[in-house]
């Protein structure tokens, strides 16, 4: 694997994204900064991790998703590269066009940082290899804006092509409104793109990696990837 | 020149903020207010005097960064 992480002003969670990838993957990530206008050579997967780029002002990601480094992103994506967007790098990707819709600011207004359980709707795709389908997952959220909203052709679209790949449950897997934690239309915690090559999502998958944190439910993503990359290579 | 960018949420997209702020006027007893939706405003300073061009560099602006034109409207005013 040779990952590269993106680094805006304001983005907090660039390390914890680093270290669970060296951990699994056992290769140290390039950290790229915003203004770089080219990726490293064999970049085979670009994470844009979580935190505050530019404060969040004028909208959630929006800045960022502006900046040089994106339309590198962009060029890599459409060759059909792996982008992985977490939280605050969720949101980049709506804002940059890289995925369909927006995170508004949660249904019921407050910031949420706690653990939720997710549900992985599908495992034949290589952000979810490394689990079962219909398995649920422990990960921690911490967001003020994850209601992800698009149009209801877009949604139709979405959930008629499989895209949707972890969703808002309960312990036991139960998808309804009392788990749908920020008001997500069809409790979309995590999609990817039209190509699936893209996949945003607001949970942290990197902060259940190891025994310390209480919960290693995050590292079948990152073990997947590195699986499907190393069969590719 | 100046001028003023509006971004206005669309109809029909949800607006928590806007609820909660038309809650608090009902409950500082403010009358006949039947609903609040929040927008934001732009005041941008223009250097030359051409309106067309003006106008032009305003709808960019909105297009491609004042606005999320997935979820917001957008009104460009020259004052």
């Amino acid at each position: 694997m040779k990952a590269a992480i993106l680094v805006f002003p304001g983005i907090n969670r660039e390390r914890d994204m680093a270290r669970a990838l060296k951990l699994i993957s056992g290769h140290e990530p390039a950290m790229v900064w915003h203004a770089e206008t080219s990726l490293p050579a064999g970049t085979d997967l670009v994470v844009v991790p979580g935190g505050f780029s530019y404060g969040d002002y004028l909208r959630c990601g929006a800045i960022a998703a502006r900046a040089p480094v994106m339309d590198a992103v962009r060029d890599y994506a459409a060759k059909g590269g792996l982008v992985l967007g977490v939280c605050n790098g969720f949101q980049i990707l709506c804002e940059s066009g890289l995925l369909p819709g927006v995170l508004m600011r949660n249904a019921r207004l407050k910031f949420i940082c706690k653990d939720v359980h997710l549900r992985v709707e599908r495992s034949d795709t290589p952000f979810t290899r490394g689990y079962n389908a219909g398995q649920v997952i422990r990960v921690p959220v911490a967001h003020g804006e994850g209601n992800y909203e698009a149009d209801e052709e877009t949604i139709k679209r979405i959930e008629g092509e499989g895209r949707v790949l972890y969703r808002y449950c309960s312990a036991d897997g139960l998808v309804d409104e009392s788990h749908n934690i920020n008001g997500a239309a069809h409790s979309i915690a995590g999609l990817v793109n039209d190509k699936g090559n893209v996949l945003g999502m607001m949970p942290h998958p990197e902060n259940h990696v190891e025994d310390i944190m209480g919960c290693t439910d995050g590292r079948g993503l990152f073990a997947g990837l590195t699986a499907h990359l190393e069969k590719a290579a | 020149m100046k001028a003023r960018v509006t971004v206005t949420l669309k109809t029909g997209i949800l607006d928590p903020q806007g609820k909660a702020i038309e809650g608090a006027l009902k409950s500082l007893g403010v009358d006949g207010v039947a609903s609040v939706r929040q927008g934001k405003v732009f005041d941008i300073e223009l250097a030359g005097a051409d309106r067309a061009k003006a106008e032009a560099a305003l709808k960019e602006a909105a297009d491609k960064l004042l606005a999320n034109t997935v979820i917001e409207n957008y009104r460009v005013e020259l004052l």
